[in-house]
């Protein structure tokens, strides 16, 4: 591929790289750009293959809240599970042969008067090896700075409703743990197994700005 | 490594502003928590940022807030409502005020 740099830099893109799939806008912001050049060297110097980036794609929408879930329906069937997981994450993950590398995972359970609720308001700090990427307002800064400052207003925008009697613990994920949110199993789920418990465990249930969805 | 704080401490974080990368959010700085858990020795943000490899390590510290201590009544939440966050040692010192009722 050659690179024929032009002083004007316009829409018609003189200078090599294919054109943008249909679906895809044109990037306009400065890290469009500095991704697609560092995409593309990478490649032309064989550091990377286009095949290793997408495989690298598909494994990571292989993480997804479904194993979040799994994990959730299983910590609600297995008391000895559950025990496990909320003494230590990362070994009770790993039962499961998962693993949140280099991070400590702390499971947080929630209880009729304890209500625990995630954000990152340094950045986007998200348990992404076991709940995938994280939806893009978990990374505004309107969620991140609402999130500590009105966690009762914030609750009530996404539809839930936490009694006053409880509290709310807003935890900001600041440093080198990440943070999964066990929520309380629905009533009305006695001898459901793990598969039909783990529908009910919603992405948002276990960031904490939701809860489990009733049967 | 003997950890210099426990369980249970009250602890006031302290209200720096280095330049450069620090994970101690602003709206946090001057306001007294307890500390509620160990979350074990890390290398130093703060030096890992520039390529350093962050020796020492630092504890961190999961530290809990009252909401009415960082907000005082300007915020949308419950009396017994708490924000809790991972702060490392270096910026926190004891908190040696009379605590107050509760």
């Amino acid at each position: 591929m050659s690179h024929e740099h032009h002083d004007d830099h316009d829409h018609d893109h003189p200078h090599g790289h294919g054109p943008f799939q249909p679906d895809i806008k044109e990037p306009t912001e400065d890290w469009e750009f500095l991704e697609i050049a560092l995409r593309e060297l990478m490649i032309e110097k064989e550091i990377l293959t286009a095949r290793e980036i997408q495989e690298k794609i598909e494994e990571w929408d292989g993480k997804c809240p479904e194993v979040g879930a799994r994990i959730v329906a299983k910590a609600w069937t297995d008391p000895g599970f559950k025990a496990r997981l909320l003494a230590d994450g990362n070994a009770g993950v790993g039962e499961l042969g998962l693993s949140v590398p280099g991070l400590k995972l702390v499971v947080l359970e929630n209880t009729e008067t304890l209500h625990h609720m995630i954000v990152c308001t340094l950045c986007s700090c998200y348990p992404r090896p076991i709940l995938g990427l994280p939806p893009l307002w978990y990374k505004s800064r309107e969620y991140r700075s609402r999130a500590v400052r009105e966690p009762r207003s914030v609750l009530a925008e996404f539809g839930t409703d936490i009694p006053d009697s409880a509290e709310v613990r807003v935890v900001d994920s600041t440093a080198d743990c990440r943070f999964l949110v066990l929520p309380r199993r629905p009533e009305g789920t006695d001898g459901w197994s793990e598969d039909r418990l783990a529908t009910l465990v919603s992405r948002d249930s276990m960031i904490g700005t939701a809860v489990a969805r009733a049967p | 490594m003997t950890a210099r704080f426990r369980i249970g401490d009250r602890v006031v974080v302290r209200t720096d502003t280095p330049a450069g990368h620090v994970r101690t959010p602003s709206y946090l700085k001057g306001k007294r928590g307890v500390v509620l858990r160990d979350m074990g020795d890390w290398p130093n943000p703060e030096k890992l940022a520039y390529g350093k490899p962050g020796w020492p390590r630092k504890t961190n510290y999961w530290v809990q807030f009252a909401m009415d201590e960082v907000w005082s009544g300007n915020g949308a939440y419950a009396a017994g409502d708490t924000v809790v966050a991972e702060i490392y040692e270096h910026w926190l010192e004891p908190d040696t005020t009379p605590e107050t009722a509760s």
